[in-house]
């Protein structure tokens, strides 16, 4: 009877924890794993606790190549397609123009489309167009993808913003450019933010573009775990998964606590 | 408008169009300096893109916009010495109060401001909460704000679109006194567009009644309350009785109309139309206010020289300081008639046969041509 009234009592909270649990549960097996000493090539039966993996990360040949790439791609595509997705978002919630109809859902077309389409498409394209595959032809297809994302994001952030404060801002001796930096660009910067996160995201660990779309000698991060997937994978993947687990968590805690304190200080 | 007085705003033949709509008709307009100006319309009558197109936030298909001696008619908005309260007060919501305010100051490259930032938020009685962001406030707060960071540039002209149509009744009133009071303080000529004919009266100086993007009168409240220029006029001021006319005789300084068979005298010099001659149809019209009712036993004592109409009482209804009556005669299906509750009104209940009297210097006469409902219901908001 008293265990019945508990969980009535806290229903919601146990719900909340056993999805989160469902969620989590994934990373907390590759966080354990990354401490096993595995005897074959596979990686899937525990046998004792280690620390040699972490110790060294790069130890599986190429690995740090391959993550050092993945990030380079990622910070490089996340720039481009937040700068070029940002001003295509202002230019479709701000200005009335021909064909915006038409634009805004095309824009659209590269989230719905299957990635595998997608994928085969570009790499016919780079093909026909005899471009070397590559670093740069890695990069083009990134920046395509999270484009759809960034414009999504922050037209989003500009609908919900009135327009008549660009107005006030230019009433009140802003030129266009000030209006745009003090007003306009401060407001939409969550958007920006929340689509440049997802970009990286999405670039970090894109596997079926990438594919279809890299070169003999550029291996992605993802690309080396899928790889090694098929002769077994190496401690040190699970060592760098959950390196980058820790990281993003880590990440947004700060954010939280930045966000926490200058709210306070403010009031 | 007196020659003398510098003008603040001067609008020549400016006039707006968007498609195939005419938001405002060609018009010109001069707003003396220093002054109150009221823009008093309907929603749609063109008053708020009138009031854009003097902050430069719309461009005049037609026509110049002059601040002082200046063609201002090309700068973009934040060249123009102007600037706007907005009826959504248009607060930036990621600045707190005091950086709001300061914002207009530090875009034309002022480093300290803060003593003029205190200055004005003490003004406006907000001092305590400068470190506040907008959300934070209430409605009142966010429109004293919106105030604040208007008047610390010092414009020439400061606008007021509908500022205080967010807020309820009583904050309204008392804010309508608190902007009078500032715009006393200084002394900066302010443009106030306004649907609310009680909030117009109560703060101008002088009204401009905009009607179909047309100014349809332009003058001091008590001048467009007690000789309304057009049936529209005197329906949306206030509440006016308007009955169908004709004139039938010239006598000295005043005409003589008949309405069926009853006689109505009106000054001449407050005739409206534009023929006085004989036959010519009108409006005669006469305020409720101005109308004694008097039950029609007691007719003897109407004074001699009174405009008077006999009919029943329809309704009466008592409202406190004035009891409201409609009355039905035979030249006009329904008076209204607001008398003041000094003495008992014995008698004067629906059914009631009464006389109705007036001094006839407070009839006024409009051309007769034009609907004598223009300004009423729907179309008076």
């Amino acid at each position: 009877m008293r265990v019945l009234t508990f969980v009535r009592r806290n229903l919601v909270v146990i719900a909340g924890t056993l999805a989160l649990g469902y969620l989590l549960l994934p990373n907390l097996v590759v966080l354990l794993y990354s401490f096993n000493k595995p005897v074959s090539r596979y990686n899937n039966t525990w046998q004792e606790f280690s620390t040699e993996a972490w110790s060294d990360p790069c130890g599986a040949p190429g690995i740090c190549d391959s993550v050092g790439l993945s990030l380079q791609i990622g910070l490089l595509s996340t720039l481009a397609a937040t700068a070029l997705g940002t001003l295509a978002a202002f230019a479709l919630a701000r200005h009335r123009f021909r064909g915006r109809a038409g634009v805004n859902s095309l824009i659209f077309l590269p989230m719905a489309m299957p990635e595998v389409v997608m994928a085969a498409s570009l790499g016919t394209l780079f093909l026909n167009m005899r471009i070397e595959f590559g670093f740069t032809t890695i990069l083009i297809a990134h920046i395509m993808f999270c484009l759809s994302f960034v414009v999504v994001a922050v037209k989003a952030r500009l609908a919900g913003m009135d327009p008549k404060l660009e107005e006030a801002a230019r009433d009140l001796y802003a030129g266009p450019l000030q209006a745009f930096v003090r007003v306009t660009l401060p407001l939409a910067l969550p958007g920006i933010a929340a689509g440049a996160m997802l970009s990286f995201a999405l670039s970090l660990d894109d596997v079926i573009i990438t594919q279809f779309n890299s070169g003999p000698s550029t291996i992605t991060f993802p690309m080396f775990v899928w790889g090694a997937s098929l002769k077994g994978v190496p401690v040190q993947v699970n060592v760098i998964g959950s390196a980058m687990f820790f990281i993003a968590v880590l990440l947004v805690m700060a954010g939280q606590l930045l966000g926490n304190g200058r709210a306070r200080r403010k009031s | 408008m007196s020659a003398e007085q510098a003008a603040g705003v001067t609008l020549t033949g400016i006039s707006k169009t968007f498609g195939d709509f005419t938001a405002v008709q060609p018009m010109d307009l001069s707003i003396p300096q220093g002054s109150f100006f009221a823009l008093l319309g309907a929603s749609g009558c063109g008053k708020t893109t009138t009031l854009r197109m003097i902050a430069g936030l719309e461009q005049p298909t037609a026509g110049r916009v002059m601040l002082g001696d200046r063609d201002v008619t090309s700068l973009p908005p934040h060249r123009r010495p102007v600037n706007t309260v907005f009826q959504s007060y248009a607060l930036f919501p990621h600045l707190s109060v005091q950086d709001n305010v300061a914002f207009g100051l530090r875009r034309r490259g002022k480093k300290q401001v803060h003593k003029e930032v205190e200055d004005v938020l003490e003004l406006v009685e907000l001092g305590p909460l400068a470190r506040r962001k907008p959300a934070q406030l209430s409605g009142g707060q966010q429109q004293r704000v919106a105030l604040a960071r208007a008047i610390v540039n010092r414009p020439e002209v400061l606008l007021l679109d509908e500022p205080l149509g967010a807020l309820d009744l009583k904050l309204r009133r008392q804010m309508q006194l608190e902007l009078k009071r500032i715009q006393t303080e200084v002394g900066i000529t302010f443009v106030h567009v306004t649907h609310d004919q009680e909030e117009a009266m109560t703060m101008a100086d002088t009204i401009a009644v905009m009607n179909h993007g047309r100014v349809e009168q332009l003058g001091a409240p008590a001048e467009l309350y007690e000789s309304p220029g057009s049936a529209f006029v005197a329906n949306f001021l206030g509440q006016s009785n308007l009955i169908a006319a004709e004139i039938s005789a010239a006598e000295g300084d005043e005409l003589v109309l008949r309405a069926g068979d009853t006689k109505l005298t009106l000054p001449r010099d407050r005739m409206r139309a534009t023929s006085a001659a004989s036959g010519t149809k009108v409006l005669a019209g006469i305020r409720p206010e101005k109308i004694a009712i008097r039950s029609r036993s007691d007719e003897a004592a109407v004074p001699e020289g009174h405009n008077r109409l006999t009919g029943t009482i329809k309704d009466a209804s008592f409202t406190g300081v004035s009891t409201q009556y409609v009355v039905a005669s035979p030249w006009c299906p329904e008076l209204a008639v607001f008398a003041q509750n000094v003495e008992s009104a014995a008698g004067l209940t629906p059914g009631a046969e009464v006389v109705l009297h007036w001094n006839p210097a407070h009839t006024f006469g409009l051309d007769g041509d034009q609907d004598a409902d223009a300004g009423t219901g729907e179309d008076a908001l």
